[in-house]
């Protein structure tokens, strides 16, 4: 693919193969000023991966949708939408309007007009709560849901991808119509929670009276890593998990098993990705006191070093013998799932205490896969079956989104394969 | 009823600068006034001192100068009295900017002294471009709503008569039945009613909008007795009494509210502000649950507003009012799913409207609010 000029003239956005290698492409990072100048990704051989703290901006245009391989940022604000029109003309138009901000806000400027300097008798364009902030590498990541297929809708129903399956009830699950479902989504990271926020909070107004949020979720504290040399991060029952996550830098294993292939149906998915989104709910006091031989045989690997059973190092490859036969790990190692891989970018949510006091905390579970029938369905079978872990866990929302290949460039939106 | 009053008289006042300065957001404007030099301000205790007073239309810069000892502000205005622009809080020794778009005409600079009274007064003359133009079909919209408010009022008085009447013969079901009707037209021009200040918290108030200190009276203070403790006792009459001559004052008063184009959008927009807030979630009726009575008459309030509006705005920015109207139809289209009847104000019970219908309700408000919330400027264009 080509270089492209961003949505609003600023610059050169590298190629989303180059952005792919966040990893392993070295990132000349440009200093990136409030207002946004973009950081510029360059090919290259060295490991620099950005951190947080640069504020630097991932590019938007692409092959493939940023924020699937692209290095897990802090903060998610994730969010699902119902589409209320039902004037399909009104619903690309929205995709349109919908994609030109999002170029905008991952860059780090503000949406239309801006946020202030217009008519004051007016409400600004964009809400405002970003100014002075940088890009903190937000991605915007654009998904469609099943329920946009149905008949007499949009006139899509030919169009569901076969891989777009309605997801069965697993055993143990307790969901939430309100926490599930949707016809549209769009996950925002970055590593400032007011940008996430931000974006989606801009997105949403842009949407009122064609789309309406059925409900999101805000997440902090990546319990996943697409970058193998950092630590995997510990999710609140204080364990490593998904060690052998699919990094964002190996190109074989995301073509294998994350990036839809021009044979696997559905040409205008090429390129793109199945997500699955589920809301976990962990019973944090009762797991607080179990003891932690307990807590280390259902996962399968020591609490302090994150090895697993019988191993010193985290990364050392598993013995599942070794393990007990509910043992987290053990179940969900691809060893076990027939070499089957999904690359993993949950976050950590605590949305306060419940009624009773108790932590409304948990995994916020976002899986990327090439196939959900070869990726999360298999995997999700065999651990509500027998996985140790659901004594301490209750997955209490579900929802599956095709998500469309990249915006190649500023003539490009969201969903233009599908509508187009 | 609103907690904070974002009052008609203060949107008038903050947007009549632009209703008879057109062209504000005109950049080319800009040159033909400041570019030049800024007008000097020197604000002390006894004086208000300009480097000129006379000076050309488009935008003008002041730069204020306090040197006084007194907290001061300075305020550009019509002859009327009207605001074009102003700058508050300007503290001993301080200096602040104050710009205004301003088309030619006689004009009167203002500095306050203590933020008090009408101020040290400086005539100015601003001279060139075009003078300022009234918009005959915005002076028929103001006039016409105002005639609406005002009939909304009139008609408001025997229904609320009813009421109260109702109240004081200690009919409890009778006074159940007439306390919806009696809010339709007090909801339909809320804004107009807020812009006065004292007759709102009198008269719509709910409890846990009171101050400490202030005695709970009006409409939500019978309907507690009524629904609550299904009795009526002296107080309650009295409060009755009471009710009848806060709202006569309203009548009398409507006419005299100030009202311009654009308090007339944005007006239209607090109406659904009003909805978004307080009825979506049952809290403005929560004994009666009458609410979608209330809604209702707020979004007819809000279209009255929008309909007179329209022509003009159409002119400005005609998507804009393509999707109004095509949000206010599939507002009420939704609403006349909880009446049985189209010309009866009979709505469901809002207790009885299950959550998910209540989310649908405000998906509808918000989708007609946001673009309701564009109205303003497309008027002001
Ligand atoms: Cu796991």
């Amino acid at each position: 693919m080509s270089d492209t000029t961003d949505a609003t003239g600023t610059g050169r956005s590298p190629s989303r193969r180059a952005l792919l290698g966040w990893g392993g492409a070295g990132l000349a990072l440009g200093a990136a000023a409030a207002g946004g100048t973009v950081a510029v990704v360059k090919g290259g051989g060295s490991d620099a991966v950005p951190a947080a703290d640069t504020g630097a901006a991932v590019p938007f245009h692409g092959d493939h949708q940023a924020g699937i391989a692209t290095a897990v940022q802090d903060r998610l604000h994730f969010a699902s939408f119902d589409v209320t029109t039902k004037d399909r003309a009104e619903l690309v138009q929205l995709l349109k309007d919908w994609t030109v901000a999002a170029a905008a806000m991952t860059e780090g400027k503000t949406v239309g007009e801006g946020a202030y300097g217009g008519l004051a008798e007016a409400p600004p364009d964009d809400t405002g709560e970003a100014l002075g902030l940088r890009p903190c590498r937000l991605t915007l990541t654009f998904g469609v849901g099943p329920s946009l297929f149905a008949k007499d809708r949009f006139g899509l129903e030919g169009k569901r991808p076969e891989a777009l399956v309605d997801i069965e009830q697993f055993p143990g699950d307790n969901l939430e119509p309100g926490r599930s479902g949707g016809d549209l989504c769009v996950q925002a990271c970055a590593d400032d929670p007011q940008v996430a926020v931000h974006a989606i909070r801009n997105l949403a107004r842009i949407g009122m009276g064609k789309v309406a949020i059925r409900w999101s979720q805000l997440g902090f504290g990546k319990t996943s890593s697409t970058t193998p040399d950092a630590q995997t991060p510990r999710n609140m029952m204080g364990f490593k998990d998904g060690t052998r996550n699919v990094s964002g830098t190996d190109t074989k294993a995301l073509d294998d098993h994350v990036w839809v292939g021009a044979k696997d149906g559905s040409a205008w998915m090429t390129g793109g990705s199945y997500l699955v989104a589920r809301r976990i709910r962990m019973h944090i006091e009762t797991w607080d006191r179990t003891s932690l031989q307990e807590q280390e045989d259902v996962f399968g690997r020591d609490k302090g070093e994150g090895a697993p059973v019988g191993k010193a190092k985290e990364r050392d490859e598993p013995f599942l013998k070794a393990m007990k036969p509910t043992a987290h790990v053990r179940l969900a190692h691809p060893d076990s799932n027939d070499g089957v891989r999904i690359l993993r970018r949950g976050y950590s949510f605590t949305d306060g205490t419940d009624g009773l006091g108790r932590l409304d905390a948990g995994l916020f579970f976002l899986a990327y896969q090439r196939d959900v029938r070869k990726g999360f369905l298999p995997l999700q079978r065999s651990l509500a079956r027998h996985d140790a872990l659901n004594e301490y866990i209750q997955h209490v929302g579900s929802a599956i989104f095709a998500v469309p290949p990249g915006v190649r460039d500023k003539g490009d939106w969201w969903g233009r394969g599908l509508f187009g | 009823m609103r907690p904070v009053r974002t009052s008609v008289v203060t949107a008038a006042a903050a947007v009549a600068a632009l209703t008879a300065v057109t062209g504000c957001a005109d950049k080319s404007d800009a040159k033909a006034g400041g570019a030049d030099g800024s007008v000097q301000v020197t604000a002390t205790d006894s004086a208000c001192k300009l480097s000129k007073t006379d000076f050309p239309a488009g935008h003008v810069k002041f730069d204020i100068e306090n040197k006084g000892s007194k907290v001061t502000e300075v305020y550009l205005l019509f002859p009327d009295d009207r605001i074009v622009a102003e700058r508050e809080n300007i503290g001993p020794g301080l200096k602040q900017q104050l710009t205004a778009e301003v088309k030619a005409g006689s004009y009167e600079v203002a500095c306050k002294p203590g933020m008090k009274g009408d101020g040290i007064r400086q005539k100015v003359t601003i001279t060139g471009g075009t003078a300022v133009k009234r918009n005959p079909q915005l002076d028929a919209a103001v006039a016409e709503y105002r005639k609406y408010a005002q009939e909304q009022a009139d008609e408001t008085l025997p229904k609320v008569k009813v009421f109260t009447d109702a109240v004081r013969a200690g009919d409890v079901d009778a006074a159940k039945k007439a306390f919806a009707p009696s809010r339709l037209g007090w909801e339909r021009t809320e804004p107009v009613a807020e812009s006065f200040g004292d007759i709102d918290p009198k008269t719509d108030t709910r409890e846990d909008g009171l101050e400490k200190g202030q005695k709970w009276t009006g409409w939500h203070r019978l309907e507690k007795s009524l629904w609550v403790d299904g009795k009526i006792g002296d107080d309650e009459k009295a409060l009755a009494t009471e009710l009848d001559k806060d709202l006569t004052d309203w009548q009398k008063r409507v006419g005299t509210a100030e009202i311009t184009p654009t308090s007339m959008a944005n007006g239209a927009k607090e109406l659904l502000d009003e909805v978004a807030t307080g009825k979506i979630t049952g809290e403005e009726d929560r004994y009666s649950h009458t609410d979608l009575s209330d809604f209702k008459g707020n979004v007819e309030g809000a279209q009255k507003a929008y309909e007179l509006l329209k022509p003009v705005a159409a002119k400005n920015d005609a998507a804009l009012t393509t999707e109004l109207d095509k949000q206010f139809a599939s507002l009420n289209t939704l609403l006349d799913k909880y009446r049985t009847d189209k010309t009866s104000y009979d709505f469901t019970s809002y207790d009885k409207v299950s959550d998910g219908d209540r989310k649908q309700l405000s998906d509808a408000v918000n989708a007609l609010a946001e673009p309701l919330s564009k109205l303003a400027a497309a008027v002001a264009k």
